[in-house]
Protein backbone atom coordinates (compact mmCIF):
# COMPACT_ATOMS: atom_id res chain seq x y z
CA UNK A 1 0.00 0.00 0.00
CA UNK A 2 0.66 3.50 -0.68
CA UNK A 3 2.23 5.52 2.47
CA UNK A 4 0.02 8.49 3.03
CA UNK A 5 2.54 11.22 2.03
CA UNK A 6 2.71 9.64 -1.43
CA UNK A 7 -0.66 10.10 -1.26
CA UNK A 8 -1.01 13.64 -1.43
CA UNK A 9 -0.02 15.94 -4.77
CA UNK A 10 2.85 18.30 -4.45
CA UNK A 11 0.54 20.44 -7.08
CA UNK A 12 -1.44 21.49 -4.09
CA UNK A 13 1.21 21.91 -1.68
CA UNK A 14 0.95 25.54 -2.11
CA UNK A 15 -1.46 27.28 -0.88
CA UNK A 16 -2.53 30.04 -3.75
CA UNK A 17 -2.52 26.57 -6.42
CA UNK A 18 -4.64 25.27 -3.52
CA UNK A 19 -7.23 27.99 -3.46
CA UNK A 20 -7.66 28.18 -7.13
CA UNK A 21 -8.46 24.65 -7.48
CA UNK A 22 -10.79 24.90 -4.55
CA UNK A 23 -12.88 27.75 -6.20
CA UNK A 24 -12.92 26.11 -9.83
CA UNK A 25 -14.28 23.33 -7.67
CA UNK A 26 -17.38 24.71 -6.80
CA UNK A 27 -18.10 27.35 -9.56
CA UNK A 28 -18.60 26.22 -13.30
CA UNK A 29 -15.37 29.20 -14.13
CA UNK A 30 -14.40 31.78 -12.61
CA UNK A 31 -12.39 34.81 -14.36
CA UNK A 32 -8.93 35.93 -13.46
CA UNK A 33 -9.78 39.36 -11.40
CA UNK A 34 -11.94 37.36 -9.33
CA UNK A 35 -10.14 34.54 -8.30
CA UNK A 36 -7.16 37.49 -7.86
CA UNK A 37 -9.13 39.44 -5.59
CA UNK A 38 -10.74 35.90 -3.46
CA UNK A 39 -7.01 34.85 -3.14
CA UNK A 40 -5.82 38.68 -2.89
CA UNK A 41 -2.34 37.90 -4.49
CA UNK A 42 -0.72 39.83 -7.18
CA UNK A 43 -1.22 39.43 -10.99
CA UNK A 44 2.28 37.92 -11.72
CA UNK A 45 1.70 35.36 -8.91
CA UNK A 46 -1.35 34.81 -9.34
CA UNK A 47 -0.45 33.79 -13.22
CA UNK A 48 2.67 31.75 -12.70
CA UNK A 49 0.48 29.41 -10.60
CA UNK A 50 -2.28 29.03 -13.00
CA UNK A 51 0.60 28.40 -15.66
CA UNK A 52 1.71 25.52 -13.35
CA UNK A 53 -2.04 24.31 -12.81
CA UNK A 54 -2.26 24.55 -16.80
CA UNK A 55 0.73 22.71 -17.65
CA UNK A 56 -0.63 19.57 -15.95
CA UNK A 57 -4.03 19.93 -17.05
CA UNK A 58 -5.90 20.28 -14.16
CA UNK A 59 -7.43 23.29 -15.26
CA UNK A 60 -8.43 24.50 -18.80
CA UNK A 61 -8.83 28.37 -20.22
CA UNK A 62 -10.96 30.35 -22.41
CA UNK A 63 -9.85 33.55 -23.12
CA UNK A 64 -13.31 35.74 -25.19
CA UNK A 65 -13.08 39.26 -26.52
CA UNK A 66 -15.75 41.67 -23.82
CA UNK A 67 -15.75 44.94 -25.95
CA UNK A 68 -12.13 45.25 -26.93
CA UNK A 69 -10.87 43.49 -23.81
CA UNK A 70 -9.78 40.22 -23.23
CA UNK A 71 -11.36 38.33 -20.60
CA UNK A 72 -9.92 34.73 -19.40
CA UNK A 73 -11.79 32.33 -17.12
CA UNK A 74 -10.74 28.75 -16.11
CA UNK A 75 -12.52 26.14 -15.16
CA UNK A 76 -11.07 22.38 -14.07
CA UNK A 77 -10.46 19.68 -15.97
CA UNK A 78 -12.08 16.78 -15.59
CA UNK A 79 -8.42 15.31 -14.54
CA UNK A 80 -8.26 18.28 -12.25
CA UNK A 81 -11.25 17.02 -10.39
CA UNK A 82 -9.82 13.80 -10.00
CA UNK A 83 -6.47 14.72 -8.62
CA UNK A 84 -7.99 17.18 -6.27
CA UNK A 85 -10.60 14.70 -4.64
CA UNK A 86 -7.93 12.38 -4.17
CA UNK A 87 -5.78 14.70 -2.21
CA UNK A 88 -8.49 16.07 -0.08
CA UNK A 89 -9.43 12.18 0.53
CA UNK A 90 -5.27 12.44 1.52
CA UNK A 91 -5.76 14.76 3.76
CA UNK A 92 -8.59 13.41 5.25
CA UNK A 93 -7.52 10.09 5.75
CA UNK A 94 -4.22 11.05 7.21
CA UNK A 95 -6.12 13.23 9.57
CA UNK A 96 -8.44 10.27 10.24
CA UNK A 97 -5.49 7.93 11.03
CA UNK A 98 -3.74 10.61 13.25
CA UNK A 99 -6.31 10.65 15.32
CA UNK B 1 0.63 16.22 15.74
CA UNK B 2 1.96 19.36 13.97
CA UNK B 3 1.61 17.81 10.72
CA UNK B 4 -2.16 16.61 11.35
CA UNK B 5 -2.61 20.43 12.62
CA UNK B 6 -1.03 20.93 9.16
CA UNK B 7 -3.25 19.09 7.25
CA UNK B 8 -6.23 20.53 9.12
CA UNK B 9 -5.03 24.05 8.33
CA UNK B 10 -5.20 22.79 4.47
CA UNK B 11 -9.08 21.56 4.73
CA UNK B 12 -10.19 24.65 6.46
CA UNK B 13 -8.65 26.74 3.86
CA UNK B 14 -10.05 24.43 0.73
CA UNK B 15 -13.18 25.02 2.87
CA UNK B 16 -13.10 28.65 3.19
CA UNK B 17 -12.23 29.26 -0.47
CA UNK B 18 -15.15 26.79 -1.63
CA UNK B 19 -17.17 28.88 0.50
CA UNK B 20 -16.17 32.54 -0.40
CA UNK B 21 -16.07 32.03 -3.96
CA UNK B 22 -19.59 30.29 -4.64
CA UNK B 23 -21.47 32.19 -1.70
CA UNK B 24 -22.95 35.34 -0.09
CA UNK B 25 -21.49 34.80 3.17
CA UNK B 26 -22.10 38.83 4.63
CA UNK B 27 -26.04 38.47 4.60
CA UNK B 28 -26.16 40.32 7.74
CA UNK B 29 -28.59 38.76 10.58
CA UNK B 30 -29.32 42.29 11.76
CA UNK B 31 -30.94 43.13 8.31
CA UNK B 32 -33.44 40.08 9.13
CA UNK B 33 -34.52 41.45 12.90
CA UNK B 34 -34.69 45.04 11.64
CA UNK B 35 -37.08 43.66 8.33
CA UNK B 36 -38.67 41.73 10.87
CA UNK B 37 -39.72 44.69 13.12
CA UNK B 38 -40.64 46.69 9.48
CA UNK B 39 -43.22 44.11 8.97
CA UNK B 40 -44.44 43.87 12.21
CA UNK B 41 -45.42 48.00 12.27
CA UNK B 42 -46.84 47.63 8.30
CA UNK B 43 -48.55 44.38 9.76
CA UNK B 44 -50.19 46.93 13.07
CA UNK B 45 -50.80 49.63 10.38
CA UNK B 46 -52.99 47.89 8.04
CA UNK B 47 -54.95 45.85 10.98
CA UNK B 48 -55.48 49.56 12.42
CA UNK B 49 -56.84 50.80 9.27
CA UNK B 50 -59.12 47.70 8.42
CA UNK B 51 -60.82 47.71 12.14
CA UNK B 52 -61.41 51.38 11.84
CA UNK B 53 -62.09 52.06 8.26
CA UNK B 54 -64.03 49.01 6.99
CA UNK B 55 -67.68 48.19 8.87
CA UNK B 56 -66.91 44.77 7.34
CA UNK B 57 -63.65 43.86 9.29
CA UNK B 58 -60.96 41.77 7.50
CA UNK B 59 -62.49 38.29 8.32
CA UNK B 60 -65.25 39.13 6.37
CA UNK B 61 -63.39 40.44 3.03
CA UNK B 62 -61.09 37.30 3.27
CA UNK B 63 -64.22 35.42 2.91
CA UNK B 64 -65.72 36.75 -0.04
CA UNK B 65 -64.77 36.15 -3.54
CA UNK B 66 -64.86 38.36 -5.68
CA UNK B 67 -64.78 40.99 -3.45
CA UNK B 68 -65.51 44.66 -4.23
CA UNK B 69 -63.07 46.91 -2.52
CA UNK B 70 -62.50 50.49 -3.24
CA UNK B 71 -59.98 52.39 -4.42
CA UNK B 72 -58.87 54.10 -0.82
CA UNK B 73 -58.23 50.28 0.27
CA UNK B 74 -56.00 49.24 -2.65
CA UNK B 75 -54.16 52.42 -2.14
CA UNK B 76 -53.81 52.37 1.60
CA UNK B 77 -52.57 48.34 0.80
CA UNK B 78 -50.03 49.00 -1.74
CA UNK B 79 -48.47 51.96 0.23
CA UNK B 80 -48.32 50.09 3.19
CA UNK B 81 -46.86 46.91 1.49
CA UNK B 82 -44.26 49.31 -0.97
CA UNK B 83 -43.13 51.54 2.44
CA UNK B 84 -42.57 48.23 4.74
CA UNK B 85 -40.98 46.51 1.74
CA UNK B 86 -38.85 49.73 1.12
CA UNK B 87 -37.34 50.36 4.83
CA UNK B 88 -36.89 46.59 5.07
CA UNK B 89 -34.29 46.21 1.90
CA UNK B 90 -32.83 49.53 3.06
CA UNK B 91 -32.18 48.40 6.20
CA UNK B 92 -30.96 45.06 4.85
CA UNK B 93 -28.19 46.25 2.51
CA UNK B 94 -27.09 48.65 5.05
CA UNK B 95 -26.01 45.67 7.44
CA UNK B 96 -25.38 43.55 4.78
CA UNK B 97 -22.82 46.29 3.49
CA UNK B 98 -21.64 47.02 7.05
CA UNK B 99 -20.95 43.34 7.45
CA UNK B 100 -19.20 43.00 3.72
CA UNK B 101 -16.52 45.96 4.62
CA UNK B 102 -15.65 44.48 8.24
CA UNK B 103 -15.30 40.96 6.61
CA UNK B 104 -12.82 42.66 3.61
CA UNK B 105 -15.48 41.13 1.39
CA UNK B 106 -15.86 42.76 -1.82
CA UNK B 107 -20.45 44.00 -1.87
CA UNK B 108 -21.22 42.96 -5.56
CA UNK B 109 -19.31 39.62 -6.78
CA UNK B 110 -21.00 37.00 -8.53
CA UNK B 111 -21.35 35.28 -5.48
CA UNK B 112 -24.25 37.86 -4.69
CA UNK B 113 -25.71 38.10 -8.38
CA UNK B 114 -26.45 34.62 -8.49
CA UNK B 115 -27.69 34.55 -4.82
CA UNK B 116 -30.10 37.94 -6.21
CA UNK B 117 -30.55 35.81 -9.24
CA UNK B 118 -31.94 32.81 -7.89
CA UNK B 119 -34.18 34.10 -5.20
CA UNK B 120 -35.91 36.78 -7.26
CA UNK B 121 -37.08 34.32 -9.89
CA UNK B 122 -39.75 32.78 -7.41
CA UNK B 123 -40.26 36.04 -5.93
CA UNK B 124 -41.06 37.93 -9.05
CA UNK B 125 -43.31 34.68 -10.36
CA UNK B 126 -45.20 34.95 -7.18
CA UNK B 127 -45.54 38.94 -7.25
CA UNK B 128 -47.58 38.59 -10.58
CA UNK B 129 -49.09 35.66 -9.86
CA UNK B 130 -50.51 37.93 -6.57
CA UNK B 131 -51.51 40.55 -9.19
CA UNK B 132 -53.46 38.34 -11.32
CA UNK B 133 -55.59 36.87 -8.53
CA UNK B 134 -56.07 40.35 -7.50
CA UNK B 135 -56.93 42.25 -10.15
CA UNK B 136 -58.51 39.21 -12.39
CA UNK B 137 -60.02 37.37 -9.91
CA UNK B 138 -60.46 39.81 -7.34
CA UNK B 139 -59.49 37.03 -4.59
CA UNK B 140 -57.93 38.85 -1.89
CA UNK B 141 -58.00 36.44 1.21
CA UNK B 142 -55.71 34.26 -0.38
CA UNK B 143 -53.16 36.86 -1.45
CA UNK B 144 -51.28 37.11 1.98
CA UNK B 145 -50.78 32.90 2.30
CA UNK B 146 -49.74 33.32 -1.51
CA UNK B 147 -46.89 35.78 -0.70
CA UNK B 148 -45.78 33.39 1.99
CA UNK B 149 -45.38 30.03 -0.06
CA UNK B 150 -43.65 32.43 -2.90
CA UNK B 151 -41.00 34.47 -0.40
CA UNK B 152 -40.74 30.88 1.15
CA UNK B 153 -39.86 29.23 -1.91
CA UNK B 154 -37.33 32.07 -3.06
CA UNK B 155 -35.98 31.78 0.23
CA UNK B 156 -35.33 27.95 -0.80
CA UNK B 157 -33.77 28.43 -3.85
CA UNK B 158 -31.34 31.47 -3.13
CA UNK B 159 -30.05 29.29 0.29
CA UNK B 160 -28.04 27.17 -2.06
CA UNK B 161 -25.94 30.39 -2.40
CA UNK B 162 -26.05 31.85 0.82
CA UNK B 163 -26.08 30.75 4.66
CA UNK B 164 -28.20 27.71 5.53
CA UNK B 165 -30.06 29.07 8.03
CA UNK B 166 -32.07 30.62 5.21
CA UNK B 167 -33.34 27.28 3.84
CA UNK B 168 -35.09 26.87 7.34
CA UNK B 169 -36.32 30.11 7.16
CA UNK B 170 -37.83 29.35 3.91
CA UNK B 171 -39.14 26.43 4.94
CA UNK B 172 -41.07 27.70 7.32
CA UNK B 173 -42.41 30.64 5.29
CA UNK B 174 -43.50 27.63 2.91
CA UNK B 175 -45.42 25.50 5.65
CA UNK B 176 -47.30 28.88 6.88
CA UNK B 177 -48.29 29.60 3.71
CA UNK B 178 -49.63 26.39 3.32
CA UNK B 179 -51.52 26.71 6.98
CA UNK B 180 -52.33 30.38 5.99
CA UNK B 181 -54.55 28.83 2.51
CA UNK B 182 -56.93 26.26 5.19
CA UNK B 183 -57.68 29.39 7.22
CA UNK B 184 -58.61 32.26 5.34
CA UNK B 185 -59.03 35.06 7.06
CA UNK B 186 -55.75 35.80 9.10
CA UNK B 187 -53.82 37.73 6.57
CA UNK B 188 -53.04 40.00 8.82
CA UNK B 189 -51.65 37.81 11.52
CA UNK B 190 -49.65 35.48 9.21
CA UNK B 191 -47.90 38.18 7.81
CA UNK B 192 -46.75 39.35 11.19
CA UNK B 193 -45.95 35.49 12.18
CA UNK B 194 -43.87 35.10 8.54
CA UNK B 195 -42.41 38.10 7.70
CA UNK B 196 -42.01 39.75 11.37
CA UNK B 197 -41.69 36.72 13.74
CA UNK B 198 -40.13 34.29 11.74
CA UNK B 199 -37.46 37.03 10.31
CA UNK B 200 -36.60 38.41 13.89
CA UNK B 201 -35.75 34.86 15.17
CA UNK B 202 -33.30 33.68 12.40
CA UNK B 203 -31.71 37.43 12.12
CA UNK B 204 -30.76 36.41 15.54
CA UNK B 205 -29.83 32.84 14.93
CA UNK B 206 -27.60 33.86 11.90
CA UNK B 207 -26.46 37.51 14.06
CA UNK B 208 -25.89 34.93 17.19
CA UNK B 209 -23.82 32.15 15.22
CA UNK B 210 -22.03 34.39 12.92
CA UNK B 211 -21.35 38.03 14.01
CA UNK B 212 -21.68 38.01 17.52
CA UNK B 213 -18.38 35.62 18.15
CA UNK B 214 -15.04 36.45 17.60
CA UNK B 215 -13.84 36.87 14.29
CA UNK B 216 -11.43 34.05 13.87
CA UNK B 217 -14.27 31.58 14.86
CA UNK B 218 -16.43 32.80 11.75
CA UNK B 219 -18.12 30.38 9.91
CA UNK B 220 -17.00 27.36 11.27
Amino acid sequence: MKSFIDRLNKAFENRIRLGIMSALMVNASVDFLALKELLDVTDGNLASHITALEKLEYIAVKKEFVGKKTKTTYMATKLGRIEFNHHLKALEDMIRQSE
Amino acid sequence: MNQKTDHLQQLSEIKTMMERSSRFLSLSGLSGVFAGFFALAGAAAFYVYVNKQMATGYRAIAHSLPVDLDLDFYTFCFADAGITLFLALAVGSYFTTRKARADGQKIWDPAVLRFMINLFIPLATGGIFCLILLFKFRWFGIIPPCTLIFYGLALLNGSKYTLDEVRWLGISEIILGLIGCLYLGYGVTLWAIGFGILHIIYGLIMYIRYEAVPKEKKYW
